[in-house]
């Protein structure tokens, strides 16, 4: 199999200006952080992101916020990094709030090539506004749409070099949903083994959507 | 006891052994201390397991969903974000137990944002009370300021609309029952006419209205 494994001075070259890029990570949890400090160095700048929440100041996808990187935040959280709401005040960043269930499965909408989705979370709130209401069997639903990014960052704790990833404990999260849902994927891990290390039935994400890896912090 | 200690402790008595639980931050986190006994019940943390336990070593891999270091019991199952929201919009909580800014008369709830000053952001709550088959609202009764936090409208934005099923307060359990509000419980030592104060919504009162159950130990304990 195709070996994906590369130095982290070989993964600047896939950011550009204006990109959408999602990420995996729950406060930072499951993050990876190699990846986003290249993505950081790489001076990439009017970013729309996509992931949970920004974390906090200075972990997770944090930073990129904090210092002017992004343009738009799409995330269900932004309370414990103060900078995306100061920024959002001053009109800096754009952030657009999706209930989390919401986000996840709009993302899983564009991995698995579906139009959209009905759900009934956010019926008669503000996340209706703008939104069609179908009704199925007496209930009301939203149409929510797909969504989907150039780059996903993802955090595994292994990988075989062909790119099997396996995750750990809470730091799944959104990673395995983002592997399908952008252009192109890289992943981190914490530790890299041969391919054939990781029995088939442990592999969480399939190599095949993985086009870059890098070994980060253990 | 303390407002919040007396509103967790009510709270536990709520659920049944064998629910699959979903426990908010600050008040609602402090119902696990409290659980009658013989009331084994598996906690959900929506950032994507079943099995929240006392923390034993400090794991970076391991958060709640408040971002805290957390542990897990023995038998906990660990998956991604949109099955962990499937498991909440499907039905399969049995339960959530969450804080609230605003309860209205018609079970409607808004505890996510207070605009112009606290827009962090609705995180899974949104999902949570839509989804969950009992939505518990523990809050204290009235803001600081004073004013009731039960109200016959909302003014804040809303989490969702007819979602609530049970409200415990420190003065009182109100439960949701087919669009009317209904006082069910009053606190040790609250009388109606203070109740009826102190909540703006129009209630009814249930024809077997009875004072808040706690056993003698529980209450020993709770001096202490």
């Amino acid at each position: 199999m195709k070996n994906k494994l590369m130095e982290v001075s070989d993964v600047g070259r896939f950011f550009r200006d204006g990109m959408t890029i999602m990420f995996g990570g729950f406060m930072g949890t499951g993050t990876p952080p190699t990846l986003v400090k290249a993505l950081e160095e790489s001076g990439a700048k009017d970013l729309t992101i996509i992931g949970n929440d920004t974390a906090f100041a200075d972990t997770g996808i944090g930073p990129l916020v904090t210092n002017g990187q992004v343009k738009k935040v799409i995330a269900s959280h932004i309370g414990t990094n103060r900078s995306t709401g100061q920024r959002m005040i001053e009109g800096l960043t754009e952030v657009e709030l999706v209930p989390q269930g919401t986000l996840v499965e709009r993302i899983r909408c564009g991995g698995a090539g579906l139009g959209g989705f009905l759900t009934p979370t956010g019926v008669g709130t503000v996340v209706a506004e703008g939104k069609q209401v179908i009704e199925i069997d007496g209930r009301e639903y939203l149409l929510e749409l797909p969504l989907r990014a150039d780059v996903a960052l993802v955090n595994a704790a292994v990988a075989d070099t062909a790119g099997n990833l396996r995750y750990r404990l809470s730091s799944r999260n959104f990673n395995p949903i983002i592997a399908l849902a952008a252009d192109i994927v890289l992943a981190e891990a914490g530790e890299i083994v041969e391919v054939g290390a990781l029995a088939p039935d442990d592999v969480m994400t399939p190599a095949a959507l993985v086009d870059g890896l890098i070994k980060g912090a253990a | 006891m303390s407002p919040k200690e007396l509103i967790a402790r009510r709270v536990a008595r709520l659920l049944n052994d064998g629910d699959v639980v979903n426990l908010g931050i600050g008040l609602p986190t402090m119902v696990a201390n409290f659980l009658p006994e013989g009331v084994d019940i598996t906690l959900q943390s929506e950032n994507g397991f079943l099995g929240i336990g006392p923390i034993t070593e400090q794991d970076v891999d391991l958060v709640n969903a408040g971002g805290q270091p957390c542990g897990v019991v023995t038998g906990a199952a660990m998956f991604d974000s949109a099955f962990s929201f499937a498991l909440i919009r499907g039905g399969h909580v049995d339960a959530c137990v969450l804080g609230g800014l605003q309860v209205c008369q018609n079970g409607n709830l808004a505890n996510w944002m207070v605009p112009g000053k606290m827009v962090p952001g609705m995180g899974g709550a949104m999902d949570l009370v839509v989804g969950s088959k009992k939505v518990v609202v523990a809050m204290e009764h009235c803001a600081k300021d004073g004013s009731s936090k039960v109200l016959k409208e909302c003014t804040l934005p809303l989490t969702a609309v007819n979602c609530v099923s049970v409200l415990v307060t420190e003065l009182a359990l109100f439960e949701f029952v087919n669009g009317a509000m209904v006082l069910k419980e009053l606190a040790p030592g609250v009388d109606l006419a203070t109740v009826q104060e102190r909540t703006e919504a129009d209630f009814q009162v249930a024809f077997d209205l009875k004072t808040m159950e706690f056993d003698s130990a529980e209450l020993k304990e709770a001096a202490q």
